[in-house]
């Protein structure tokens, strides 16, 4: 599904990412897993095509299609979702108004009609269930005034209204006491099939208690340094980064 | 180029949708202003001599006056005397009904979507349809007279009212109150009057919908209405005018008088030929709306969405007079290009236990230069009155200015005001945001913008309020800085 070859990024004069590799295939569930300023971020938005980011050398194929000259929007349509660390706040656009916009929008990309306001409903009520997240929260301006947990559990709730083939989340652990991040958890688990793939940013192994990765990648200094399955994650839990460091 | 000097260069070439004209015989004044072309407007309308007068008097005031220049606009020299101020859709007699309405004027105002045959009409709305200086009919005149609500052309109501004219006519803009007013109390042509009686509560909205289409002329309308004890109205104005290269001036003249408990919701959706991208052509917009609120617990509240002109220098404002009275002004003013607005509102507090809310959101982009200007005055035997004021300002791009110059004076001790304003861009952030959730650019910026904008759209009547999200959305499509 995604197969990224010797990626390189930088921003400004910054080089961040220095010969990238990754492949994820359907139905996988892979975590990347590295310490502060190794590029973990940069990579969630480069895949998602983040404009600041110049990707300076090497490829992303996506469904067999190379990315570089396909704008965020239209990738976000293709099926890239990208769960924020920092959720932005739009001051006077609902959740349900921003979701509406931008389920109907993919759907006429695909040439099928968009959703009158009782399906869109039906559809939203049938998601709400999966994170726990109240319709009045969804009446509310976008992430204004949202705590931590209503920050994210709403990000997972857009990820189930648009259906994506390839999720990122970035940090979504970030910011979450134990009980919202196994809601959060239950959500992306609930929404894991054979046909999509999740790519799970994390600092910490805590998530991965949660959502259980087929493999861990260890991305340092702009690459990925060691992969292995679930135990690399618990291995670098109790070791700390610096033992993969003194390896190499 | 970079990214957003591209997106800008995609919305400046963005072209306004009415910019179309029609011909049609007109019967129009030779340039000029002088006392004779006063004259000739004031006979023209078969107008009582009192009127006659009336203008005279505002003619020889105006001559001794001033444009004003404290505003933050540049406005290029104007020569009063290469206008024509009269000009009007020949008519064969004097008409019976709409179904006489010449099929061209019928079809001009279809196809800005606004249908003056009564039975395809939306039930909720009627409208006096005005062309350069005269009004060519206004729908369901019978219905409403019914419930004794007079609702016709200001021509009419002179020759038809002539007492409730009289009486209400300049009191609460008088004359000589501006310099631009003064210039519309002598030369203007038409407008709409309405009446609303004691205790009722007008069924519809009332529409005047304001189109320029002859070149070289001016447009000078005036608008009365009179909320009597008790009665409730909402009002709405709209209008358009041809894409030409010459400046137009419309300077135009609102007054409002609100009774005893009465309410009037008056809302304008404004559209005038902004000019093009480099900022040539374009109608002058210099309008005086005020309005007073004479009895206690009457109500006045003013909705703008301000998107065309070429130069606005307006401020809808609201004079407190009857105790407990209420005053509103929500105001929405996008410019883009080289527009310039100054605009903004004046409450002045009279009577006691008086309140006002002013909420201004004001959106620049490409050269444009954007003021709000606002005063809010408490007078020493305003007890207890409040106003709450917000000015907010957004900027798509780096050559767009906004400014915002509130004047506060307060006299009396036990009132408070209050102020809060603030100018933030629309953050690549936002955008981005939108974009990845698969919204795209012109999308984004509208669902960004409208949510800027939702207070005070919100406000709008329902069927009006559609219109004016899509209209904030095309003439900020693509703007981001």
């Amino acid at each position: 599904m995604l197969e990224i070859k010797n990626l390189h990024a930088s921003i400004g004069n910054t080089k961040i990412l220095k010969g990238l590799d990754l492949t994820v295939n359907s139905g996988e569930v892979h975590a990347i897993m590295g310490p502060n300023g190794s590029g973990k971020s940069t990579l969630a938005s480069v895949i998602a095509g983040r404009e600041d980011y110049d990707v300076t050398d090497g490829e992303i194929n996506f469904q067999g299609n190379e990315l570089s000259d396909i704008g965020p929007d239209e990738r976000a349509r293709e099926g890239i979702f990208l769960a924020f660390q920092y959720p932005v706040e739009i001051p006077g656009v609902s959740t349900t108004n921003f979701m509406k916009t931008a389920v109907n929008q993919i759907r006429e990309s695909k040439g099928e009609k968009p959703l009158d306001a009782v399906e869109f409903l039906k559809l939203m009520k049938e998601k709400m269930k999966l994170v726990n997240i109240k319709q009045e929260l969804l009446s509310r301006s976008i992430n204004e005034g949202f705590s931590g947990g209503e920050k994210k559990r709403n990000e997972i709730f857009q990820m189930a209204m648009l259906d994506p083939k390839l999720s990122i989340l970035d940090e979504t652990d970030s910011g979450l006491d134990i009980d919202a991040l196994k809601i959060v958890s239950n959500g992306v688990n609930a929404l894991k099939s054979k046909e999509n793939a999740t790519v799970v940013v994390t600092h910490y192994q805590r998530l991965l208690d949660y959502i259980v990765p087929d493999f861990v990648h260890v991305l340092m200094d702009g690459k990925i340094v060691k992969s292995g399955d679930k135990n690399l994650a618990l291995e670098l839990e109790e070791k700390g980064y610096d033992w993969i460091k003194v390896k190499n | 180029m970079s990214k957003d000097d591209k997106i800008l260069k995609e919305f400046t070439s963005k072209e306004y949708e009415h910019g179309w004209s029609v011909d049609f015989d007109v019967d129009q004044a030779p340039k000029g202003l002088n006392e004779d072309i006063v004259k000739l407007i004031s006979k023209k309308k078969n107008e009582p001599n009192w009127l006659l007068d009336w203008r005279l008097k505002a003619f020889s005031n105006f001559k001794k006056m001033k444009e004003p220049n404290w505003s933050n606009l540049k406005i290029p020299r104007i020569n009063y005397q290469d206008i024509s101020y009269y000009s009007a859709p020949k008519k064969k007699k004097m008409l019976k009904s709409m179904d006489e309405v010449d099929p061209e004027l019928i079809k001009t105002f279809e196809k800005l979507g606004i249908s003056l045959q009564e039975q395809k009409r939306l039930s909720g709305v009627a409208v006096d349809a005005v062309i350069d200086s005269v009004s060519i009919g206004t729908t369901f005149k019978d219905k409403l007279s019914e419930l004794g609500i007079i609702f016709c052309s200001f021509s009419e109501a002179v020759n038809e009212h002539p007492d409730l004219v009289r009486k209400h006519l300049g009191k609460v803009v008088p004359a000589k109150d501006n310099y631009f007013a003064c210039l519309n109390s002598a030369v203007f042509s038409d407008g709409s009057f309405c009446y609303i009686p004691k205790g009722v509560r007008c069924p519809m909205e009332l529409s005047t919908y304001f189109r320029i289409n002859a070149s070289n002329t001016g447009q000078f309308e005036r608008t009365l209405i009179v909320a009597d004890e008790g009665s409730y109205v909402s009002y709405l104005e709209g209008c358009t005018a041809p894409m030409r290269d010459e400046n137009q001036l419309h300077a135009a003249v609102v007054e409002i008088h609100a009774e005893k408990d009465a309410e009037v919701k008056y809302s304008t959706v404004q559209n005038w030929y902004p000019g093009d991208k480099n900022g040539k052509g374009g109608i002058y917009n210099f309008v005086t709306k005020r309005g007073i609120c004479n009895g206690i617990n009457s109500k006045i509240s003013w909705t703008q969405v301000e998107t065309g002109s070429a130069i606005t220098w307006k401020y809808p404002s609201c004079i407190l007079k009857g105790d407990n009275s209420v005053g509103e002004f929500y105001s929405v003013a996008v410019t883009n290009n080289y527009q310039q607005a100054d605009t903004g509102t004046k409450m002045i507090h009279i009577g006691k236990n008086t309140r006002s809310k002013i909420i201004s959101k004001g959106i620049s982009a490409g050269h444009s230069q954007n003021s709000y200007r606002g005063h809010v005055k408490v007078m020493r035997r305003a007890n207890n009155s409040r106003n709450f004021s917000q000015c907010d300002s957004l900027l798509l791009g780096n050559k767009c200015g906004a400014h915002t110059f509130p004047y506060i004076d307060i006299e009396n001790k036990s009132s408070m005001v209050e102020h809060e304003a603030t100018t933030s861009k629309i953050g690549e952030d936002q955008i981005f945001y939108c974009l990845q959730r698969g919204i795209d650019e012109e999308n984004a910026i509208a669902l960004i913008v409208n949510g800027y904008a939702k207070e005070v759209l919100k406000q709008l009547p329902m069927e009006f309020s559609v219109e004016a999200q899509k209209l904030l959305s095309l003439t900020l499509e693509g703007s981001v800085g």
